[in-house]
């Protein structure tokens, strides 16, 4: 690997990698080493370094951006849109342009990492709370989440939340809803085996009559409308339920629910669903952000992400994530959920999509589905197809032996109708119009029946519902049945009342992107989290047609362009991790740790081993691994790690010898959380080996590794890797991510499938893991233009550069900060740790203090306290330019010296620039400035160079203990913005 | 820090204490534990009426910083709760072993009492953390 730009690398490569040729040749000669190569012999231990050729083997060749759409417009010339009326959880909806172009494309929210440091969130945290308060709004719960994966993992959840908040550990019965969707019922079916939990399936309208059936269980959930289209009061069923003690979970429809009776008021204690149809395109599947709200009872065991607002250090209102110690990274095997994650750039849409229409905006759309689909249904029943009768919202059902001729008409005439086992559905939605019925019932009709006067039909309805007097019910006349509705006003807070002129709502965006960091504004250091670049034309053919409109369950012959671009990803992602194969479904990482073990699971339980549940896994592990293992029905055995960070080998020994009988697996990260490459990874996964487990590789750290050492080759059997952090899917500001997984060829048959996709996973496959066959669909693209444009040695350079980066800011650093851990070489992999814990007995300074003073002078903090308390972690990446490098290097070092100043006792040790980071704008202006260092010191530590672009937080320091003794996660209402701040 | 700890109750490894009380014990946790903690923010118990079970969970105490479960010392039956904890934790926080005290229970088996640790075993296991 020479330093300079080989014949083989591609154009691309020199735009993704930050530091040039002679910035590389600089920062080589500050570390003495002669080039690149020399590096990567030092960082990655000799036993399982690859020699570039089989580094490359199964990779493209690299090439630049315009030669990779064009191949990939061609791939996606493959897929055919046509409109799908399938349903079922996915709908065709209208993205507002303003959206598409400020919020979908714009990377100051892709690009922008999870809000952890939230005095540089503010505004997707204000996004979010927005969102929290529609979902509230919709479902009548006060407590909504962030947002989850999609709609069938939400139920899962709330499966899990149900099961543990009972209180009876004894009731292992699940009653789900037979109209449930069929996705939705194999996810429940996934996660309830290894739980022992018992899923029964239920009419629940016969529940009431039906007591004894309770018997045993913990909850029950209703689909609403379900899978049959169908509408009806629940209010009995919940009442006899929750007289039982079990709990009641409401999968919802969000536009449907618009017009309903909010479930919260009905007794339902959990609602989920999925807002897909509020402005996202279907995508194949996702990404979506689902929903999960519940009541003030059970917030504190909300699974995910949670928004709330605190107060900052002066006194000001400030949002920041809520009951974060109840995430698993703290609770560990205690967790009841392994969710780490949240969909925030589509929760953020969703929030939009509801600011942009508003309360009257959202009615009147759902009015016009209802109408449609009572004027289509009058239109079936005059060409002697009449729909199954009962109240409904957007769906009909047609009973009919015809069905598979009347598809195949259908799909001929441009549209994708629901078969059914005895006949047909249509679901209709934001895009339907009279004319497109009329083009449908064109293609529906026998021949030679005259078709209905569809425009007559519409005027007859309205006329009938005006006049109330010809009809005791009109509103019954229209849901075709009685069916419970909203009452009285509703999502009445200013946000989504002030924003009907696109001008203004443009600004609105603007506001909260001004006050977000992102990767717009500088490098966001996060170690184990990979914020490297997200190229523009990575993205772009995400928002294309022929990848964005496709339903998951369109035939499989409209989905050529996927199932190529599937192939190859799964062919180069196997190729890169050295196994036989790889699924896509996994839609986050943590996803993808749950869908390993289980695969692990299914394997020893075909040899008969049903009784290995035994993993090992290492007390420096991220926490989603002991929360996945105990979900996939595992028991964790901690293993110890030594004073470098390193696993214990003499203890893992042990262990593993002495769980021989038991033993299922050992999840190990590689490189270690300690971001260093251990030495003997190969003897570790043969010990596991010889004591009959197998070997999970968690790939959270795989940029470090792309193109040098391949996990399948060192002994692995199952790794996940993270299609957002080392293959370019942007954060989102906390989501979408992508967690394929790649296994061994033993373990190939049992890879996840799902019920509606013949093609998706092995020939004995565990159950869906996600509730789309492909996970999140949409965004596979952007990885494969990251592949096809770097191609397998600009993949290896990556990896290298990345390597350098972390290795010169460590030399640097060292000086001024202790890198706590490092390899047999003294070299760091791709990111190093930073030991502050020194600054706590010399100069009173916590962590927090450095983290929250690197806003002042322009950056974003490193990993904080993760995975060692009182230290920062910091990943460069392969894409900061030197420069940048030295700005980061130049700020920390700053840092020290006030810190120095602190220890000297020039500065008091509270009253300081640290202690009192970061500092608004408003109070570097504010008429009074009683501090001991300067307003300079304060605002622009950094001195004139950020007077060209400085971003400010938009509030103090957030006091965190405060908003979670007074927990408030919804918009304040007019009335309550009228009220003076409690005191 | 060398927190003093109280002569009259007994400590678990766990970190709750047991102070008797006729026939009664008052359950809290030691100061150690809450220094351990730092900001409390939320605390959760059993209704009065409900049954622990020693070394089992019987409710949590939540921190900016963590969640821990509280671990019975005794087995026996709730008799009542400390209400003002429930709505401010910060009771907890400023005075662990008295107004800050979690449960009131009527101990199943006495002799569990006299296992625990006396004030100068627990404050030698704490000390140097």
């Amino acid at each position: 690997m020479a330093t300079e730009l080989q014949p083989g690398l591609s154009p691309f490569v020199a735009r993704h990698i930050g530091p040039d040729a002679a910035q590389q040749a600089r920062m080589l000669a500050d570390l003495g080493l002669a080039d690149l190569e020399a590096l990567a012999a030092q960082v990655v231990p000799d036993a399982i370094r690859l020699a570039p050729d089989q580094a490359e083997l199964g990779l493209p060749q690299g090439c630049d951006e315009a030669q990779a759409l064009l191949e990939l417009q061609a791939i996606a010339a493959g897929n055919a849109v046509r409109r799908s009326l399938i349903g079922l959880g996915y709908y065709g909806c209208i993205t507002p342009a303003l959206l598409q172009r400020h919020v979908f494309e714009n990377p100051a929210w892709y690009t922008a990492y999870t809000p952890y440091q939230a005095e540089l969130s503010q505004g997707r945290l204000e996004a979010l709370l927005n969102f929290q308060t529609l979902i509230s709004e919709l479902t009548g719960l006060p407590i909504a989440n962030a947002s989850l994966l999609d709609e069938a993992t939400a139920a899962a959840e709330a499966m899990a939340l149900s099961a543990a908040a009972c209180g009876r550990p004894e009731a292992r019965r699940f009653l789900v809803d037979q109209a449930v969707f069929p996705q939705t019922w194999a996810v429940l079916q996934t996660r309830a085996e290894p739980l022992d939990i018992e899923l029964v399936p239920v009419d629940p309208r016969q529940l009431e009559q039906q007591p004894y059936r309770f018997d045993g269980a913990f909850g029950l959930l209703l689909q609403l409308p379900g899978a049959d289209g169908l509408l009806w009061d629940p209010a009995p069923v919940v009442a006899a339920a929750r007289a039982a003690g079990v709990m009641v979970t409401a999968a919802l429809d969000p536009l449907a629910q618009v017009l309903m009776q909010p479930v919260g008021a009905l007794g339902v204690e959990i609602a989920v669903g999925s807002t897909q149809r509020f402005g996202v395109p279907m995508g194949f599947g996702g990404p979506h952000a689902a929903f999960f709200a519940t009541t003030t009872a059970q917030q504190r065991r909300i699974p995910g992400r949670l928004v709330g607002q605190s107060l900052d250090a002066e006194g000001r209102p400030a949002l920041r994530l809520a009951l974060q110690t109840r995430e698993q990274h703290i609770r560990r095997d205690k967790a009841t959920s392994n969710i780490c994650t949240a969909q925030v750039l589509l929760a953020v849409m969703a929030g939009f999509y509801a600011v942009h229409h508003g309360p009257e905006g959202l009615a009147a759309m759902a009015r016009r589905v209802l109408l449609l689909r009572t004027v289509l249904s009058r239109a079936l029943e005059q060409l002697g197809l009449a729909p199954l009768p009962g109240p409904g919202f957007d769906s009909l059902r047609l009973a009919t032996p015809d069905a598979a001729a009347l598809l195949d008409r259908a799909e001929a005439a441009g549209f994708n109708l629901r078969p059914e086992p005895q006949g047909l559905a249509i679901s209709l939605d934001e895009c339907s119009t009279l004319e497109e019925l009329q083009r449908l019932l064109s293609a529906l009709a026998p021949v030679g029946a005259p078709l209905p006067d569809l425009q007559g039909e519409w005027q007859a309805l309205q006329r009938q519902l005006e006049g109330a007097g010809a009809h005791a019910n009109p509103e019954s006349l229209l849901w075709g049945g009685e069916v419970p509705q909203r009452q009285g006003p509703w999502l009445q807070q200013p946000v989504f009342q002030q924003y009907r002129s696109e001008t203004e709502l443009l600004r609105y965006i603007q506001r909260l992107v001004s006050r977000d960091f992102s990767l717009v504004h500088g490098m966001i250091p996060l170690g184990s989290c990979t914020m490297k670049l997200n190229a523009a034309a990575e993205l772009q053919p995400v928002s294309w047609p022929a990848f964005a409109q496709l339903h998951p369950f369109a035939p499989p012959s409209q989905a050529a362009g996927y199932q190529r671009l599937v192939a190859d990803l799964e062919q180069w992602l196997a190729a890169l991790t050295g196994f036989a194969g790889v699924s896509l479904q996994p839609n986050a990482g943590s996803q993808g740790e749950y869908a390993g073990l289980l695969v692990i699971r299914a394997w020893h339980r075909s040899r008969g081993d049903h009784h290995r549940r035994i993993c090992l896994i290492p007390t420096s592990a991220h926490g989603t691994n002991p929360a996945s293992a105990v979900m996939a029905g595992m028991q964790v055995v901690p293993v110890a790690c030594d004073d470098q960070g390193n696993i214990d080998q003499a203890d893992l020994a042990a262990k593993a010898e002495a769980h021989a009988a038991n033993l299922a697996a050992l999840m190990v990260t590689y490189p270690s959380t300690h971001g260093v490459f251990e030495e003997g990874i190969q003897e570790i996964c043969a010990l596991v080996h010889r004591c009959g487990g197998q070997v999970y590789l968690d790939g959270a750290n795989l940029n470090a590794q792309v193109g040098l050492a391949k996990p399948g080759l060192y002994g692995a059997d199952v790794c996940h890797l993270n299609l957002h952090k080392t293959f370019c899917i942007p954060h989102g500001g906390g989501g979408p991510g992508v967690g394929p997984i790649a296994a061994a060829a033993h373990l190939l048959p049992f890879l996840p499938g799902h019920p509606l996709a013949q093609a998706c996973g092995g020939d004995q496959p565990i159950g869906p893991v996600s509730a789309a066959p492909w996970g999140s669909a949409s965004i596979l693209p952007i990885s494969w233009m990251y592949i096809r444009m770097m191609g397998g040695a600009g993949l290896r350079q990556a990896s290298a550069v990345a390597l350098l980066a972390a290795n010169w800011l460590a030399e640097q650093l060292e000086p001024h900060f202790p890198v706590l851990y490092r390899g047999s070489n003294g070299r760091v992999a791709h990111e190093c740790i930073l030991d502050l814990r020194p600054l706590r007995r010399s100069a009173s300074l916590e962590v927090d203090d450095l983290a929250k003073r690197l806003m002042d002078y322009g950056f974003h903090a490193p990993t904080v306290s993760w995975p060692v308390a009182g230290t920062v972690m910091v990943e460069p990446t392969e894409s900061e330019a030197l420069p940048e490098l030295e700005r980061f290097v130049a700020a920390m070092v700053a840092i020290r010296a006030e810190a120095a100043a602190i220890e000297a006792g020039r500065c008091d040790p509270q009253d300081n620039p640290l202690k009192r980071a970061p500092h608004t704008l408003a109070a570097v202006t504010a008429e009074e400035w009683d501090r001991p260092y300067s307003r300079q010191q304060a605002g622009f530590p950094a001195g004139e160079q950020q007077l060209a672009s400085k971003l400010w937080p938009a509030v103090a320091r957030i006091d965190n203990a405060y908003g979670d003794r007074n927990l408030v996660c919804t918009c304040p209402s007019v009335d309550e913005m009228a009220m003076p701040t409690a005191a | 820090m060398a927190a003093s700890y109280p002569q009259d109750c007994r400590y678990a490894d766990s970190h709750e204490y047991v102070r008797v009380e006729g026939d009664l014990v008052r359950v809290g946790i030691t100061a150690f534990a809450v220094e351990q903690l730092g900001d409390i923010v939320f605390v959760e118990l059993p209704d009065p009426g409900a049954a622990i079970s020693q070394g089992s969970g019987f409710g949590s105490v939540e921190s900016v910083k963590a969640v821990e479960d509280l671990l019975a010392p005794v087995s026996g039956t709730v008799e009542a709760r400390n209400e003002a904890v429930l709505a401010s934790p910060e009771e907890l926080q400023n005075d662990p072993h008295g107004e800050g005290w979690l449960l009131l229970v009527r101990p199943s088996d006495p002799s569990q009492i006299e296992a625990l640790m006396d004030a100068a075993t627990y404050s030698g296991k704490v000390d140097g953390h």
